[in-house]
């Protein structure tokens, strides 16, 4: 599902955040990315978002050869892959709802059936009551539940998540690490970047490893 | 696994074959679509975003009130100084009504050529009416009124040419200059006059005026552009969180600038309402003064505002304007916002 050739990312000013880094996600596999702060977890995950070109190599997703694709093509894309993102977060402006709801009006779903789909992300989250809340007020737990309800309500083939653990306590944490799973166990290719080792260690999946923007370990 | 160009179009309205993928677990649920529902689902989009963009304004009064009377303001002044224009256009209209050419003929012509040649100008079709004075009338007319009789009669000569008075069919200040040339190249005629050279020189002024409306008229729009583009600019800057988030869950270029295009619309449209009301009211309370005026006249003139066509134009173009001056700002400030 996700394949990287020989991928190399160089950042015009600073040195190379990635180099040359292959390895494939298989459809319906979970991996974990991991590293210190700084080894390119974020920079891996943008590529595939299409959010950074790289400056070698060869990136598939599906079966879409990245290097392909148009500037049109780059929404098309992203709608097949859902993100977690830590600082791209919650819209404060709007409701709970509205929030998971934007990606689903942004492919043109009838308000009826993007109801539905809202509150049916939502209740895996375990957020169906507060739907008409404001994300602000709630606490960073749920606001990142919000955000994993938001990524996964149009039922994307892969799953991204950058640090989804972040600054929440262990238990916190492994709950969030949980709701992943259970998105995989319903077929969706999952990929996680998180420094938090002991976590991950203890959830026995795949785990690609990078040090200075190489892939040190895979397995 | 086939390798296509393009990206998986995964919104419901075109549907794609969805190439299955070598999977020993269930595939995440496809959503399967119909082609109908693309045209509808793009125009509920549409009413939605511009529905919005228009409680977003009503949401902050003070704002909108702002710039939309800054809109109107640089709209009413190009809207007012027009219908003055065209009311000034209306009242000389009334006055080039009465034009007369008089054909000074040459006095070689016998008064039985004379009268020959007037009457073939009645097949004209370009003149309503003639009315000849002969030699000899003339010669009558002239003794009757100047009391110089004694002297005419000394001489054995009748130095007065005849004269051919007619009224043209055309009110128009052009026209006459065109025919008044035409004419005068007849051999027949020794002078053509047209009696209103002064009506001449106004049209001329009034064109120039037009010209100066025109360009205030440009100047103006300019600034309604600015002033849209920039607001919009700076709604652009507020909304960056949420332009960023829509990109990164796949939205297009074109759903992103929707709302700002509506937002530039609405502007539009709500400027030159508060225009064209303003231009009305101000006609308005000059109606009774320009009646009591003409009355004292014994005119018929009306003084008319905007009238549909204005009403109309003056929508239109600020309907465009606000549509193109939040495309123009969309354009250069759009692109840079990306998701990092
Ligand atoms: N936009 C950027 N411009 C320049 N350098 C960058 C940019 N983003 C990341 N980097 C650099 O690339 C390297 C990898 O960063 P990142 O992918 O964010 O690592 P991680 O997510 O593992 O902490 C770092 O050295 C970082 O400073
Ligand atoms: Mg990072």
């Amino acid at each position: 599902m996700i394949q990287f050739e020989h991928v190399s990312k160089h950042y015009d000013e600073g040195y190379d955040a990635l180099k040359d880094v292959s390895f494939t996600l298989n459809t319906g596999e979970l991996a974990f990315l991991t590293g210190h702060s700084g080894a390119g977890k974020s920079t891996l995950l943008k590529l595939v978002m299409l959010m950074e070109q790289p400056t070698a190599g060869h990136i598939q997703v599906g079966d879409q050869v990245l290097g392909k694709l148009s500037r049109h093509d780059i929404p098309f894309l992203r709608r097949s892959i859902g993100v977690v993102f830590q600082n791209h977060q919650l819209l404060f402006d709007r409701s709970v709802f509205e929030n998971v709801a934007l990606p689903l009006q942004i492919c043109g779903y009838s308000p009826a059936d993007a109801a539905r789909r809202v509150r049916a992300a939502l209740d895996k989250v375990g957020l169906l009551n507060r739907e008409k809340m404001n994300p602000r007020a709630l606490s960073s737990g749920e606001q990142q539940r919000v955000g994993i309800a938001r990524a996964i309500v149009h039922k994307p083939k892969v799953l991204l998540a950058d640090e989804p653990t972040g600054n929440l306590d262990p238990q916190l944490s492994e709950e969030i690490m949980r709701l992943f799973e259970q998105f995989n166990r319903v077929g969706t290719t999952v990929l996680i970047a998180s420094h938090d080792l002991s976590l991950i260690r203890s959830m026995r999946h795949r785990m690609l490893t990078l040090k200075s923007g190489r892939l040190i370990a895979d397995g | 696994m086939d390798k296509k160009r393009g990206a998986e179009r995964v919104q419901p309205s075109r549907t794609t074959t969805v190439t299955p993928q070598p999977t020993s677990k269930r595939g995440a649920e496809q959503h399967k679509v119909d082609l109908k529902g693309h045209s509808e689902s793009w125009m509920r989009n549409h009413m939605a975003v511009g529905k919005n963009a228009l409680t977003k304004l009503l949401g902050t009064p003070i704002a909108t009130v702002m710039t939309v009377a800054v809109l109107a303001i640089a709209l009413t002044l190009p809207g007012f100084l027009f219908t003055v224009l065209s009311n000034v256009q209306n009242l000389t209209q009334g006055w080039e009504g009465e034009a007369r050419l008089s054909l000074y003929l040459e006095t070689s012509l016998t008064d039985e050529d004379a009268d020959r040649f007037s009457r073939t100008l009645l097949l004209r079709d370009d003149i309503a009416a003639i009315d000849f004075i002969s030699r000899s009338q003339g010669m009558l007319e002239f003794k009757k009124y100047s009391g110089f009789g004694d002297i005419l009669d000394a001489m054995n000569d009748n130095p007065l040419p005849a004269v051919v008075v007619l009224l043209p069919k055309s009110r128009l200040v052009a026209d006459l200059g065109i025919m008044r040339a035409g004419l005068q190249a007849l051999p027949e005629v020794n002078e053509a006059v047209l009696d209103l050279e002064w009506l001449q020189r106004l049209d001329a002024m009034l064109a120039v005026a037009k010209r100066a409306v025109f360009v205030l008229g440009v100047l103006l729009g300019l600034a309604v552009l600015l002033v849209i583009g920039n607001t919009i600019k700076m709604e652009i800057e507020s909304r960056r969180d949420e332009i960023v988030v829509s990109k990164l869950v796949g939205a297009t270029d074109a759903w992103v600038r929707r709302p700002f295009l509506y937002t530039g619309v609405w502007y539009g449209l709500l400027g030159a309402l508060c225009a064209w009301l303003i231009v009305q009211v101000a006609w308005l309370m000059l109606e009774t003064p320009a009646q009591e005026l003409a009355q004292l006249y014994r005119s018929q003139f009306q003084l008319s505002g905007l009238g549909f066509s204005g009403s109309a134009l003056l929508l239109f173009m600020s309907v465009l304007l606000g549509w193109l001056g939040a495309w123009i700002a969309v354009r250069r400030h759009l692109r840079e916002i990306e998701p990092s």
